[in-house]
């Protein structure tokens, strides 16, 4: 997996590609995001258009990742869902919890 | 590798980075037998996840310890079956990823993927040690995860 960090005010926003799976991507984005909050950054849009592939563990540390911002004091937020991994955030119920967007700008506004 | 028409087995050393291979294989055997392209993937993550929790809960990361998988199809019955040389666990202990309470758990998925995308999926535990996985899905019920039970 690849993460892309930019930042739009006081937004940082990461693009994620390719797989977040066990093993991989998970520990990856695990990294990603303590390194993020770490240095006071706690106002996160993840943007998953570029992810492929999305298991269990993946899933699990999206759920750990929004636990990390939050418990920080800042927001999570999840920007241009593939298909499948939108699929399965309702399959689990996880729709409930995350913020979604589909424009960039509006995700950054929200903030 | 064996296949012996709508039988395939594969063997692998406990290691995340062969979960793919076995996935791959499931992907590809539901295309063969005309399943479609989300189909195919869901049937795939349900391997990916039962292959991930032999490896990890199962042989916990041995890599010694193997994990066999079978995928037997008859017509469009297909049935996988995924078993590792770990100690066993209890089912009934298994949270439900569904409840309020275990929303937020970052682990504790792999199961309910499995039940989801799959029509049954089964356990047993071998005396010596080994746990088997077995997982059924009519291929001509349809595909994705509407189509399946939650």
């Amino acid at each position: 997996m690849k993460a892309t960090t930019t930042t739009v005010g006081n937004v940082t926003i990461i693009k994620l590609d390719g797989k977040i799976t066990i093993g991989s991507g998970d520990t990856q984005l695990r990294e990603v995001i303590a390194n993020e909050t770490a240095a006071g950054r706690t106002n996160i849009l993840l943007d998953l258009s570029g992810v492929t592939t999305i298991d269990s563990s993946g899933i699990g540390e999206l759920v750990g990742s929004y636990t990390t911002v939050t418990n920080r004091g800042g927001k999570l937020k999840l920007l241009h869902l593939p298909t499948k991994l939108n699929e399965l955030l309702h399959v689990t119920q996880l729709i409930t919890v995350f913020e979604v967007y589909e424009n960039r700008d509006e995700a950054v506004a929200s903030f | 590798m064996e296949r012996d028409g709508e039988r395939i087995e594969i063997t692998i050393s406990s290691r995340f980075e062969n979960i793919e291979l076995v996935q791959v294989i499931a992907e590809h055997l539901c295309e063969n037998a005309g399943v479609d392209e989300d189909g195919s993937h869901w049937i795939g993550m349900a391997v990916r996840e039962a292959v991930a929790n032999a490896i990890k809960h199962g042989n916990k990361l041995d890599v010694a310890k193997k994990v066999h998988a079978t995928f037997l199809l008859r017509g469009k019955e297909l049935e996988i079956t995924v078993a590792d040389q770990g100690e066993g666990f209890d089912p009934a202990k298994v949270s439900d990823p569904l409840n309020p309470q275990n929303l937020m758990k970052t682990s504790g998925r792999g199961i309910f993927y499995m039940k989801t995308f799959m029509d049954a999926v089964h356990y047993s535990f071998h005396p010596g040690g080994g746990t088997s996985l077995v997982m059924t899905k009519n291929l001509a019920k349809g595909s994705g995860i509407a189509s399946t039970k939650a």
